[in-house]
């Protein structure tokens, strides 16, 4: 295997986090951005290298594992978020990554998700979205939208998509975020962010899938248009964004308001201040439904965090709890409880 | 009035009523009790899968059958002798398989209107001559219960519930037993509910009181304690066994035990155990399915802990897929399944050997498997230590076949001590010197390193991996390669396991193969033809795959072969398949274990005769 004469003191670099397998999304796909802020994220965590593990499940994403120089298993479709909690509950020292995408999460393994969601096992989910079935080359998926053409809906989809976001929320994660492939300094804040979260990180990740559905998210990341289409949350801050952040986002009750900030009729002490810690679900869950509104910004950054305890650390103390309580297991002990009896 | 006190060597009798009743405690205790004056034992329970079927009804009926004996046990009985039938329902849907002459105890009081009529019962049993051929012993066991609880507080429903064990203390005093047992577990059960406990504890002595001055019976029975080796025993079900051994294989092998698993009758039981042995360093994880069951196995399998997955035939289905994942990456785990009858939900509470062929077979792509089936209830604490070290040694999926009957059932148990267990010895990779993790020891295992080793950092999945070097590979060469490899791997296990034993008669002409739950009744038919003048040989199977090394060899040396098993034939088909011997089938499938009875008759038809009896 690469590599084995690792001095953990010495930093190392991204490209010490490359395996020695050749890549081979088709060129331009955007999961070579994911990978790369990946591998310029692992270095920094301040985990050893043999105690991160990427796990995935199957689509492109999730040929993941094989490119990252740490332990790595590449699972079954939808199963990943289950194959990683097994893992994390027996070494709960490792750093556990799941990447997988919105037909293996949302899709086959929409189950699995939303228990690890509730569970909240300490793990970091990177769900490439990029709203199309890509290793089987160009079907609809959970998150395609309504009077999608693809191959297997030659006259327009006619199923309401996934809201991932409202998803995760309405499953309990403790730590929800978004990102996008062609904004590399943002999402490697959002992986060091869900790194530093304890318990199950969601972070949607849109991702330009350049064979069969490219161009999804141009508005969100073309020069021209972005600035109007993405709204960046920042923590503590009025929720801005368009050109030199003209516009802001006004709350009136239960309804958001694009705002023009240039009229002198609003100032930046009328906008909604983005709360990323707020207990209560109910604002988290107002941004995530800019997505499905025409005229809202979409929202990117991270939409709620909170700390809430996690599985594997319940699971340890509970069996700390007990063998403080009842002495460590002693199996002739076992062997000889309950009702028994002696034949001489 | 003095009773007469006749002695026995063996007797089966058989609780029945409606699913609340409390059937099923009674019986176990009946058995615990049974097992603790030294008798040997076997157990049938059997009940409906709904929880509370509606009160009186025919398919409400829960029972409890058991057989215990001066000398050794292998079922629990054809035909019970003894039958206590709380209700109308509880007697019809049972009276058919009494003995004649047997003697049924019942509850008179409640032989109602309502409930005669939810038995479909046009007149009262108790009044026409029906029961002509049976001694029966009507007892008002709800009124007597009320007397017995008069001076509690207890509810109306509380003194109801207790009833059953009036009818307990009766059967005690039946068969000469002590009431003792039961009250000191009454009282442990109860610590927190002491006045549950007292009354359940004054209805067991009125039920042993009422036996001894009652006119309406005036002989009791006796059955003398069997010569058992000497040793502590405990009366042990099959899933308790399997429990106590997924515990003691993890314990010598010196790693955390992992169990990843999803509620599924009847394997649930394995689960609800383990939850309470934390201390043991037990991990369970109940999953949100089937899927996850085995996959959060898996994952625990690379994480490095000793991994386990309970379920039941539908189960097993759903974990097809992962059972490959655990193959191509050569994991080790123990996948459990307490087979149930089927197709799909089919008798959900009852027994049947119809998932051999899905435990052998049941895999896209070549996945091979070693199986390994548990024939009595105890025998499944050795088959899933034995089955945790093949998991462990060839780095591979076992799968272990139990069944509901020997599951639920229970037999007694010497009880091996710790240290006498054979050792399991777990090797983890950490020298990083020529690492490859598809490089293969002398048994072909590829090493086990796990995430955490410095130095080892690597990548398994569900793709072809190449030989030794372990990256993604779609070389042709590479996978046929690779197929064979793992299909030799699992064929090489014979050279590990014991060879197939022949019992009985080894110069006979016909020999009786069985496998899994089968073996206390063949041992039993067997048993009883050879009394009966007929030379029969048998042979029980526990490995399934690979099979012992012998079975040819064993099989070719008799001319008839019988293969009894509860499903149409699916051993029949392997060893058919496998060695291209003729065999003869007997299967009958009705949710229910044989009857030594059954295949007594056919030995004797196949060796030209009628069964001597
Ligand atoms: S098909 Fe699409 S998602 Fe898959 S590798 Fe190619 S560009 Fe990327």
């Amino acid at each position: 295997m690469e590599n084995k004469t690792i001095d953990q003191e010495v930093k190392l670099k991204p490209k010490d986090f490359a395996s020695d397998q050749d890549v081979r999304w088709c060129p331009g796909c955007g999961d070579y951005s994911i990978l790369s802020q990946a591998q310029k994220v692992m270095p920094e965590i301040g985990v050893p290298k043999e105690k991160i593990v990427w796990v995935s499940g199957i689509g492109c994403s999730s040929r993941f594992p094989y490119y990252m120089s740490t332990y790595g298993f590449h699972g079954i479709h939808g199963r990943a978020p289950a194959i990683a909690t097994g893992l994390k509950l027996s070494n709960p020292e490792l750093s556990v990554w799941v990447a997988t995408g919105d037909g293996d999460l949302m899709s086959i393994g929409g189950n699995h998700f939303i228990h690890t969601c509730r569970k909240n096992i300490d793990l970091n989910i990177l769900m490439f979205n990029n709203e199309i079935y890509g290793l089987t080359k160009g079907q609809y998926s959970p998150t395609s939208e309504r009077g999608k053409v693809t191959k297997t809906t030659p006259y327009g989809s006619i199923d309401t998509p996934f809201n991932p976001i409202s998803l995760a929320l309405g499953s309990k994660a403790t730590f929800i975020a978004r990102s996008i492939d062609r904004n590399p300094k943002h999402l490697k804040e959002v992986l060091t962010k869900a790194n530093a979260h304890k318990g199950t990180s969601f972070i949607e990740i849109y991702q330009n899938c350049i064979i069969f559905n490219d161009g999804a998210f141009d508005d969100l990341s073309n020069k021209e248009t972005k600035e109007d289409n993405v709204l960046e949350m920042k923590h503590g801050e009025p929720l801005v964004f368009g050109k030199d952040n003209n516009k802001g986002i006004k709350l009136d009750g239960f309804t958001p308001k694009v705002v023009d900030l240039t009229t002198g009729e609003y100032s930046l002490d009328d906008l909604w201040v983005h709360d990323e810690f707020d207990e209560s679900q109910n604002r988290a869950y107002i941004l995530s439904q800019f997505h499905d509104n025409p005229n809202l910004p979409v929202p990117i950054g991270v939409f709620r965090q909170v700390n809430s305890p996690t599985l594997n650390e319940e699971l340890e103390k509970q069996i700390k709890f007990q063998i403080e309580k009842k002495g460590k297991g002693n199996l002739e002990s076992l062997l000889f409880s309950g009702n028994t009896w002696e034949v001489e | 009035m003095e009773k007469e006190l006749k002695s026995l060597s063996e007797v089966t009798i058989r609780f029945a009523g409606d699913s609340g009743d409390g059937m099923q405690l009674t019986g176990s205790q009946f058995s615990d009790t049974t097992a603790f004056v030294g008798n040997d034992l076997s157990t049938l329970p059997d009940y409906p899968s709904e929880i509370r079927a509606p009160a009186g009804t025919l398919y409400g009926v829960s029972g409890f059958q058991l057989k215990f004996s001066s000398d050794s046990v292998n079922t629990p009985g054809d035909m019970p002798y003894v039958l206590i039938a709380m209700n109308p329902a509880a007697l019809k849907t049972n009276v058919k398989d009494l003995k004649s002459n047997g003697i049924i105890i019942i509850n008179e009081d409640a032989f109602d209107k309502k409930n005669l009529k939810l038995a479909n019962y046009e007149t009262n049993p108790l009044e026409d001559d029906s029961l002509k051929g049976f001694k029966v012993i009507p007892v008002p066991i709800s009124t007597l219960t009320a007397n017995a609880l008069k001076d509690t507080n207890l509810t109306p429903k509380e003194v109801a519930r207790c009833k059953n064990f009036f009818a307990l203390g009766l059967t005690y005093w039946l068969f000469n037993r002590p009431v003792e047992p039961t009250i000191n577990w009454l009282h442990k059960k109860f610590s927190k509910m002491p006045e549950i406990a007292e009354a359940n504890e004054l209805v067991l002595k009125a039920g042993s009181n009422f036996g001894e001055v009652t006119q309406l019976i005036t002989v009791r029975y006796n059955v003398e304690s069997a010569k058992l080796e000497k040793g502590i025993y405990k009366n042990v079900s099959g899933n308790e066994a399997t429990s106590i051994g997924m515990v003691a294989a993890a314990h010598k092998a010196g790693i955390p035990l992992f169990l990843g698993s999803y509620p599924i009758t009847p394997a649930t039981e394995i689960l609800q155990n383990l939850s309470k042995y934390k201390n043991f360093n037990v991990k369970t994880y109940q999953a949100e399915d089937e899927i996850a069951g085995i996959t959060s196995a898996i994952g625990a399998s690379f994480g490095g802990n000793l991994s386990y997955t309970t379920t039941s035939g539908p189960g097993l289905a759903l974990k097809t897929e992962a059972l490959g994942l655990a193959v191509i990456t050569e994991l080790p785990l123990v996948v459990i399944n307490v087979q149930r009858g089927g197709p799909s939900t089919g008798l959900p509470t009852k027994t049947e050997q119809s998932d051999l062929l899905q435990a052998v077979y049941g895999r896209n792509g070549e996945a091979p498997i070693p199986v390994l089936a548990a024939s009595t209830p105890k025998d499944c604490f050795y088959m899933v230590y034995e089955a945790t070290r093949i998991a462990l040694k060839y780095m591979t999926p076992v799968i272990l076949l139990t069944d509901a009957y020997i599951a639920n059932g229970s037999e007694p148990w010497k009880l091996p001590h710790a240290d006498e267990l054979p050792d399991i010895d777990v090797k983890f990779q950490t020298e990083t010197e020529n690492f490859y993790p598809y490089s293969r020891n002398e048994f072909n295992a590829r090493p086990w390193a796990v995430p955490g080793t410095p130095g080892l950092e690597h990548r398994i999945g569900g793709l072809e991996k190449s030989h030794i070097y372990g990256n993604v590979a779609h070389d042709p060469d590479n996978h046929d390669f690779m197929v064979k490899l793992r299909a030799k791997k699992v064929a090489d296990i014979a050279n590990d396991i014991p060879e197939l034993e022949i019992e009985g008669d080894i110069d006979a002409d016909l020999i009786v193969l069985g496998w899994g739950g089968t073996k206390g009744t063949i041992t039993e038919s067997v048993r009883r033809a050879r009394k009966n003048g007929y030379k029969v040989a048998q042979a029980h199977l526990k490995y399934l795959n690979p099979l012992p090394k012998n079975t040819e060899e064993v099989l070719k040396k008799y001319k008839k072969v019988l293969i009894p098993e509860i499903n149409l034939g699916q051993l029949a088909r392997i060893i058919k398949s496998e060695f291209l011997v003729d065999v003869e089938q007997y299967n009958k499938v009705r949710g229910l274990p044989f009857k030594a009875v059954e295949i007594q008759t056919k030995i004797a038809e196949m060796l030209g005769g009628n069964n001597g009896e």
